[in-house]
């Protein structure tokens, strides 16, 4: 049986380019790249080429990236090294911090928040609209003069929506711009200390494979990335620090990556993240994100036609072309999972990382739909190889399944 | 993460129905992950004049552990009286399914709440007409 993969936000194949690309970083330019001798000299070229490519994609310096293990890494870094250096420093010992964030993040960033929360600073969760969209003006009005960070993802990985990070990028500009000048205007008896400004993280790591990640059109401060969501190796990932952003290191002793992140670089890893993020340029991303859409959409008209009582939760005009979130009413969603999976289809309930948790997903929560109905979830979400006859396939096979399991509900009516 | 067994019981689960003449019928949900399971009964006497389950069907809305015990719990009680039919545990439905993943156990006891709600049920109409 060929199988059939439909699961593109959990992660992707090594695109065999890639992996040719790597393939010398395993056994002969094996070096340690902080060596001094030719072999460290060999794998650190590779490494530097990589940085090279990375800060291209993202329209930044070389010395702006750290690499990671992945954007799990990348977000606790933003998030808990960035307070850890604000705390670091003397002159902000009695301050209390205010953290923004979204209802619907990864835990990767709720988690070391709600940590921070019970340390002490205080965080807003912002809602979001029935799409997964942050409402614009309530983020404006939820900035208070104490925060000093905000963290919102690019795109969403369970319901694929898109939130307006370049909006919320220049907001926060205009904030900062507007709170040094007034600082600037009075006498310098009066100024007291320079005001704090407000840093700007976004987790992009669904974000990378189809929209614009130029750190200086986002207005970002930091931004996460991870390898393996771009057809690139697992185990990698990338932190872009802008220049002066205040950042503590989480991990000690190496003094790699300018002190930021300890450990030996992983070169295979960082070779492999630079070719994935530098076959995707505007002509590519364009090309894959025309023909995802297509198919994302011909799954959504054939899944409507074939089968009652589904509802979509993705909102197609504010989402990724990757991206089909059903509800199947009356059907859990995880016996769907099963039932196409032994046909052969791979999909998700959600995240691949809620899985192991038996409550209904927090960001569908979030967007206002009933417990009852986010159980009945599978999510669908395509990459650069799937082809229309996977699709066919996957609406032939589906209903039946569907079907199958409403007939065994005893709340199902007919 | 499933062993063969619960993947044998998903794709045919055995007893799957309703009796529509059924002497008792029970239902246990459980309220985090939503699952609900509906056992229906009927009853005979054996030649010993005990009161034996003879027939039973289930339905079940939930994951394919939840429909996999549902399938294997019937499957347990069927020909057993009603003390025998007490005195299955969840652990036995786990050990007869080859095991189940550590966050799905939890849907074991679904299947005996289920039983024993039936059985309750049973019970108390049965008392009524005597």
């Amino acid at each position: 049986m060929k199988k059939i993969y439909l699961d593109h936000s959990a992660t992707t194949p090594v695109d065999p380019k890639v992996l040719k690309e790597m393939l010398p970083y395993f056994t002969q330019k094996f070096g340690n790249a902080s060596s001094i001798h030719g072999f460290g000299q060999e794998a650190l070229a590779g490494a530097d080429r990589a940085r090279e490519q990375v800060a291209n994609f993202l329209n930044c310096e070389t010395g702006e990236i750290v690499f990671t293990s992945g954007a799990t890494e990348s977000n606790n870094l933003a998030v808990r090294g960035f307070i850890k250096a604000l705390q670091k420093n003397k002159a902000n010992q009695n301050k209390k911090f205010h953290i923004i964030t979204s209802l619907v993040e990864h835990d990767a960033i709720l988690e070391p928040c709600m940590e921070l929360e019970k340390n002490g600073i205080e965080v807003t969760y912002l809602p979001v609209k029935s799409n997964g969209v942050v409402d614009i003006n309530k983020f404006e009005k939820s900035i208070k003069d104490n925060t000093v960070l905000i963290s919102v993802m690019y795109v969403n990985s369970e319901v694929g929506s898109i939130q307006p990070i370049r909006e919320m990028g220049k907001i926060i500009k205009k904030i900062n711009e507007k709170r040094l000048k007034d600082w600037q205007r009075l006498s310098a008896k009066d100024r007291g200390e320079k005001p704090q400004k407000i840093y700007f993280h976004t987790d992009a790591t669904q974000a990378v494979n189809f929209l614009n990640c130029d750190t200086k059109y986002l207005h970002v401060d930091m931004l996460s990335l991870s390898g393996h969501k771009i057809y690139g190796p697992k185990g990698i990932g990338a932190l872009f620090v802008k220049n002066e952003t205040p950042l503590a290191a989480m991990q000690l002793g190496g003094h790699q990556e300018k002190n930021m992140r300890s450990g030996t670089l992983n070169v295979v890893g960082i070779v492999g993240l630079g070719k994935a993020i530098s076959m995707l340029d505007k002509k590519n991303v364009e090309k894959n994100n025309k023909k995802i859409a297509a198919l994302r959409d011909m799954l959504v008209l054939g899944i409507k036609k074939n089968i009652p009582d589904v509802v979509l939760n993705t909102d197609r005009a504010n989402a990724t072309p990757s991206h089909a979130h059903f509800s199947f009413l009356d059907v859990e969603g995880e016996s769907s999972l099963i039932s196409l999976d032994l046909e052969g289809i791979a999909v998700s309930t959600g995240s691949a990382c809620a899985s192991g948790s038996l409550k209904a997903s927090h960001v569908l929560l979030a967007m206002g739909i009933k417990v009852e109905v986010a159980h009945n979830s599978v999510r669908f979400t395509l990459g650069k190889n799937n082809t229309a006859e996977e699709i066919r396939k996957t609406i032939k096979v589906l209903p039946p399944i569907i079907k199958r399991l409403r007939e065994m509900n005893p709340l199902y009516k007919n | 993460m499933y062993t063969k067994k619960v993947i044998s019981h998903f794709k045919n689960p055995h007893n799957q129905g309703k009796i529509k003449d059924a002497d008792a019928i029970g239902e246990a949900g459980n309220p985090v992950c939503g699952d609900v399971m509906k056992i229906y009964l009927k009853m005979a006497k054996n030649k010993k004049g005990e009161e034996i389950i003879k027939d039973v069907k289930f339905e079940t809305l939930g994951c394919a552990a939840a429909i996999a015990v549902s399938s294997a719990l019937t499957d347990l009680v069927k020909g057993k009286t009603i003390k025998e039919a007490l005195k299955i545990t969840k652990d036995q439905i786990v050990k007869d399914l080859g095991g189940l993943p550590a966050p799905k156990i939890h849907c074991s006891m679904l299947g005996v709440e289920a039983l024993h709600e039936a059985i309750k049920n049973y019970k108390k109409e049965h008392s009524n007409k005597t």
